[in-house]
């Protein structure tokens, strides 16, 4: 299964990935033409001012003639004009073109993400799915604004340079051309030492980033160990390393630029050497040859921009790339089926059963081993075990996050593999130990943007676990803004509002994973108390770590090393004297013996 | 400018290097300001009719100046793009020296990303201001003075009218330049909102999926999105205002020689040759009117990165702590030098009360005791009850208060800190794996004699210009040396630390290179690495700040049975949260909040019943769990 770097590159050639790409044009047929002709224009214009000033010097300067020349200048005006509005027909249409096309390719990386498999975020961090939607897309932008329609601009302005060299003498053209093989090959020199260079600098600065965080981040050891001095030694290696490295980039734009200089003035010296000849054989007039030499000024340019343009696109394409292998990788696990709307079905009850359930995470040994159970409507079933005995994966599983090895689960009697996806979970709540915020306000984390849920039952949600006295203290209520990740709620706030989340979506069945596992002391009375709200009348499954949580529940599994070895009421598992009872002992002993943990302090 | 006075030690150093780069800036604009004069004769000969001769003579010298020209530019950029990165590398090598001396509480409150991003990018930004800023401004200076001199010297009048636009292109780079500033700084608050909201929601996809939210997370993405393409939007059509700004401008400036020019020398007043040379003239000087104007942002932005690393530059480095002064002088006792027989350290802890910081709770009260040579003395208690703050105090991680902690009877702030820590084998909670080799791991510290202590200022003299891009030199990286700690003493350490059989499993042994941060190894590998590393100095003072946790029962034991044998001689202090790793300490101090409550051997705090007891017994219980 391919991970969000896709396949290696030869396998789609460039041209494919460019055309892909220009796909996303589709879209927007009238910017993109409209892009197209303003750049047509605007090339066109580009050749007005030195045909002006050819008509100027040839009918007016050489012929001594005053009448017409404040015409001519007008018609230069209007010209300038006109090509400072193009310009900025230009620029607007190209980059905001650019910028829808940007918006629909990040609104379809994200969806997309979305829909992939939770196993696909096990293999990608974070980090790099970011990149994807950030500055992938990014680099794009420089294709659709500076890259392919600078180069369709430079390549008109070209073609019309050319067409004009030609036609004013075909003699002097080729002479102004000879240099251009010369200039080439300069440019292909370059191209390759500087795309060289570029990668050579970047390793650079991948390693002295590498070191700079190795080092800040291992500050104490460096200090403890008395490494300051060699630390800097190496670090100054490393940079030395850096800057050779820029410095060898540094020399071929050093060389090129006065190379590209020297080579177009040979062709100025050219066409003024056998300009000159022409003229003193009266073959062409001095008018003729000034507007050549203007004219061939201008050919220069081009050339050199759209050898540097050329890296842009090549850039574009390695990011394209990348974000088509992410578009291409297919979710394993699909909706089946029509979508299912509506959230409560007013039924008594979901019923769970889990059959000969064994499952293994990619490439790992099983982490459940044939377990089975059931859960009927409205039962409240407590699992418990060690840290690693796969309690978590029941959760994952019955929610579809993942696909059973062997076994199937079946929900209503269905098997979930069979059932579309948002009817199977429309009718879960989910409940885990790191609540998750999102910025924004309370009442749009317990919706989570959810239209379903009216103002009032977000209001009935607070007030019935509890947390009803401290948002009503906050600024706006339930309107008030979360912090990003909820950084200014504590830890016992945070859980009570994902209490009130899973009430107010209103399931019927309650999953709680680990849910209370990181709240101490008093709180942790407030917490079984909402707790208790919540359970009211649902189907509820509860992995826990602390067995106060689960302790009155209807029934209590047992899971160890991924098989599932006890199952009965809290009494009948204690009087069973095995791993529960070993469990219950430990905890009491805690409960006991109340250590109540201040909050942490770094290193301390 | 006082901020800028601090980069001209650096600057000064090359002074040579920027001489020479000036001159070639000289030279090559005014090589380029010549070429349109030699057209202008040219041409003005071909009206009056010339001789083959001149003609090649005047296309030869057009190639040879530009030739010259073409030296000239190359020398500049190599020299003075030159000179600023090595100022950007020496400026860099003093950022890194300095932060390695920084004391510890500096990077609790510091974010590594941001710290590195002053390195790296902030540094950049100075470095445009003092490599091609430089170019430009000389550059703009020459060819605007040169090309208004000749231009002035061929037709004053004609000179006035077309320079009109120019100082409005100028104007106009600049007023644009803060506007479209402005709206960047808008558009990249807008993408980091994006990014943060993609980190929201793909961090939290499970919840998500769970309540089949997956539509509304789209659709804030969606809004976010949509508004970071509005912010754009504005951005775009001010970008656009100003390309046409400038093509305008710099157009009829072209416009207006044309127009009146050539009316000139229809009259006369002109002629032909020096009509194209104003033209080209004036065609030069829009360059330097547009330069101006970036010219400033970038200085400007240079300027707040220069202050953005100073910020980090003024900050005081760990040996200059206030306080720190007084004691310095403190005799170094006379049997720590490194060649004599080390015994064990009297550790002595008086009456310590410790806090992070003015008005901050203390972390530690009132806490008393003694460890002499040959004794384990054990710090136990709940997460936050001070006992690794404790620890750290000991090798000045954290500056204790004047008169509280003492070594062989001496205050260890008076004492030089690679001295200090010279003496302490400390292996913290979480282990800190380099991306070296195994053995280079463990041999981590510097030896006797080897480049020790906190670095020099010193720095080698500058390199001649004629180096300033040539050779690579790549002093001391790579290859790890195992010096004169030598292999038998990494073996050795290893051996206690059990790390042995973890070595027979790799590729490459001892000389396996390790990831980043050690990330091949286990948690547990991780940790006894950081112990060998810390056995490998024989150190009279042993620190295990509980530094056992990931290692299982079986190893443990066997490591602690190994460190018997030099904790005969040595002091060992051991902050445990698992209490078989202190059993068997000369002296168990109980932590509750920065207190010591309880205090006496294993059997004796067993038998007294208290907190002690309570969590000795729950560790029993869980163990029987683990096994079973």
């Amino acid at each position: 299964m391919p991970n969000a770097l896709g396949p290696g590159r030869g396998e789609r050639s460039d041209w494919q990935l460019l055309w892909r790409l220009l796909s996303y044009l589709r879209p927007y047929p009238w910017q993109a033409a409209g892009g197209l002709a303003a750049v047509t224009a605007n090339a066109v214009l580009q050749l007005a001012p030195p045909y002006l000033t050819k008509v100027i010097v040839d009918e007016h300067v050489a012929a001594g003639r005053l009448e017409g020349l404040g015409d001519i200048a007008l018609l230069y005006l209007i010209t300038l004009t006109a090509a400072a509005l193009l310009e900025a027909a230009q620029t607007s249409i190209l980059q905001l073109t650019a910028q829808r096309v940007m918006f629909d390719f990040r609104v379809q990386v994200y969806r997309h993400l979305h829909r992939l498999d939770i196993a696909f975020f096990d293999r990608n961090p974070v980090g790099r799915l970011m990149t994807r939607v950030t500055s992938d897309v990014d680099v794009l932008n420089d294709l659709f604004t500076s890259g392919v329609h600078a180069i369709f601009f430079d390549l008109f302005t070209l073609a019309g340079i050319v067409f004009i060299l030609v036609s004013l003498d075909w003699r002097l053209a080729l002479a102004a051309f000879a240099v251009v093989p010369l200039m080439g090959l300069i440019t292909r020199w370059f191209r390759r030492n500087i795309r060289e260079s570029f990668r050579d600098v970047r390793a650079w600065v991948a390693r002295l980033n590498a070191s700079l965080q190795e080092n800040i981040g291992g500050i104490a050891t460096v200090q403890l160990f008395r490494r300051e001095a060699i630390n800097q030694r190496r670090f100054r290696a490393l940079d030395a390393g850096h800057r050779d490295a820029n410095l060898r980039g540094m020399f071929y734009y050093a060389v090129f630029y006065p190379a590209i200089e020297i080579v177009a003035t040979i062709s100025t010296a050219a066409i003024l050497w056998y300009g000159g000849v022409l003229v003193m054989a009266e073959d062409l007039t001095l008018g003729g040859l000034v507007a050549f030499l203007l004219y061939s000024q201008r050919f220069f340019r081009p050339v050199a921009d759209i050898s540097e343009k050329l890296n842009g696109v090549q850039a574009a394409i390695a990011a394209a790339e990348r974000i088509f292998g992410l578009l291409d990788t297919q979710a394993e696990i699909r909706q089946v089926g029509a979508r299912a709307t509506g959230v409560e079905r007013g039924r008594a009850g979901t019923s769970i059963v889990f059959e000969h359930v064994s499952f293994a995470y990619d490439g790992s040994g099983d982490v459940l081993k044939d377990v089975s159970f059931e859960v009927r409507p409205g039962e409240r079933v407590g699992i418990v075990g060690a840290t690693g005995s796969g309690k978590s994966t029941v959760i994952n599983l019955l929610l579809r996050f993942y696909d059973v090895g062997r076994g199937r689960i079946l929900v209503d009697g269905r098997d979930i593999r069979g059932m579309p996806l948002p009817e199977l979970r429309s009718r879960f709540a989910l409940v885990q130990q790191d609540v998750q915020l999102f910025s924004g306000t309370i009442a749009s984390n317990l919706t989570m943007g959810s239209g379903a849920i009216s103002p009032e039952s977000v209001e009935r949600a607070v007030a019935a676990v509890g947390a009803g006295r401290f948002v009503s203290a906050l600024p706006g209520g339930t309107g008030a803004a979360v912090a990003e990740r909820g950084a200014t709620f504590s830890t016992g706030q945070k859980q009570l509002l994902s209490f009130a989340r899973a009430l107010a979506f209103n399931r019927e069945v309650l999953l709680l994973d680990e849910a209370t596992s990181s709240v101490e002391g008093e709180t942790e009375l407030a917490i079984l108390v909402a707790l208790r709200a919540v359970m009211a009348g649902r189907t509820t499954i509860a992995i826990a770590h602390r067995l106060a949580t689960v302790q009155d529940m209807d029934r209590i599994l047992v899971l160890h090393k991924g098989e599932l070895r006890e199952a009965g009421t809290h009494d009948e598992l204690l009087a069973h004297d095995g791993i529960y009872a070993k469990l219950w002992a430990l905890q009491c002993h805690s409960t006991a013996n109340p250590n109540p943990i201040p909050g942490g302090r770094p290193g301390s | 400018m006082g901020s800028i006075r601090r980069l001209l030690p650096y600057l000064r150093r090359y002074r040579r290097a920027y001489a020479i780069g000036l001159l070639s800036v000289v030279v090559t604009a005014t090589l380029a300001l010549l070429a349109p004069r030699v057209l202008q004769y040219a041409v003005d000969d071909l009206g009056r009719s010339i001789t083959h001769h001149k003609l090649t003579f005047y296309a030869a010298l057009l190639v040879g100046l530009s030739l010259v020209g073409g030296v000239a530019r190359f020398l500049m950029r190599r020299v003075v793009i030159g000179a600023s990165r090595h100022i950007e590398a020496e400026v860099r090598d003093d950022f890194f020296a300095h932060l390695t001396r920084l004391p510890l509480a500096y990077f609790r409150t510091r974010r590594t990303g941001d710290l590195m991003a002053r390195a790296m990018g902030d540094l950049e930004s100075v470095r445009l201001m003092i490599g091609i800023s430089v170019i430009d401004a000389a550059n703009t200076a020459v060819v605007f003075v040169v090309a208004l001199a000749l231009m002035l010297s061929i037709d004053a009048g004609l000179t006035v009218v077309a320079l009109a636009p120019l100082p409005a292109v100028s104007l106009a780079v600049r007023w644009f330049g803060k506007a479209i500033h402005a709206r960047f700084q808008l558009v990249q608050a807008q993408l980091s909102e994006v990014a943060s909201l993609t980190q929201e929601g793909l961090s939290s996809v499970r919840l998500v999926r769970a309540y089949g939210q997956e539509d509304a997370q789209v659709e804030r993405f969606t809004e976010a999105t949509r508004r970071y393409f509005a912010r754009n939007r504005s951005l775009i059509r001010l970008q656009a205002a100003f390309y046409a700004t400038m093509t305008f401008s710099l157009g009829a400036g072209a416009l207006l020689v044309l127009w009146l020019g050539s009316a000139r020398v229809v009259r006369g007043e002109l002629t032909l040759g020096e009509f194209v040379a104003l033209t080209a003239y004036q065609a030069m000087l829009g360059v330097p009117m547009v330069a101006i104007g970036s010219l400033t942002n970038t200085i400007q932005r240079g300027i707040a990165s220069w202050k953005r690393m100073l910020e980090v530059f003024d900050e005081p480095e760990a040996e200059a702590l206030p306080g720190a002064g007084r004691e310095r002088r403190a005799r170094v006792p006379l049997h720590w030098k490194a060649d004599a027989p080390r015994g064990g350290l009297v550790v002595e802890i008086r009456n310590l009360t410790f806090s992070y910081g003015p008005g901050l709770p203390p972390v530690l009260r009132d806490v008393s005791f003694r460890a002499a040579p040959g004794q384990t003395v054990a710090l136990v208690g709940a997460t936050g009850s001070g006992k690794s703050t404790l620890l750290h105090l000991l090798p000045r991680l954290l500056e204790p208060p004047p008169g509280t902690v003492f070594v062989d009877g001496v205050d260890v702030r008076g004492l030089p800190l690679e001295i200090l820590r010279r003496q302490i084998g400390f292996v913290p909670q979480e282990p800190f794996l380099f991306a070296e080799t195994l053995a280079g791991n463990i041999a981590f510290a510097p030896a006797a004699g080897e480049d020790e202590g906190r670095g020099s200022g010193e720095r080698e003299a500058p390199p001649s210009v004629e180096l300033l891009s040539g050779g690579f030199d790549l002093r001391g990286t790579g290859t790890f040396h195992l010096g004169p700690l030598g292999t038998d003493a990494v073996r050795r350490a290893a051996a206690i630390a059990r790390l042995e059989p973890v070595v027979e499993t790799l590729p490459r042994g001892y000389e396996t290179p390790l990831e980043e941060r050690g990330l091949n190894l286990s948690g547990g590998q991780r940790q006894r690495t950081a112990l060998a590393r810390a056995l490998v100095l024989d150190p009279p003072l042993l620190v295990l700040d509980d530094a056992l946790s990931a290692v299982d029962t079986k190893t443990e034991a066997e490591i602690l049975e190994g460190l018997r044998a030099g904790a005969a001689v040595r002091t060992t202090l051991v902050a445990a949260s698992r209490l078989s790793s202190v059993r068997d300490a000369s002296l168990i101090l109980f932590l509750d909040e920065g207190r010591i409550v309880e205090r006496g051997t294993h059997e004796e705090l067993v038998a007294l019943g208290g907190q002690y007891a309570g969590l000795y017994r729950r560790q029993l219980l869980r163990e029987s769990l683990e096994v079973g």
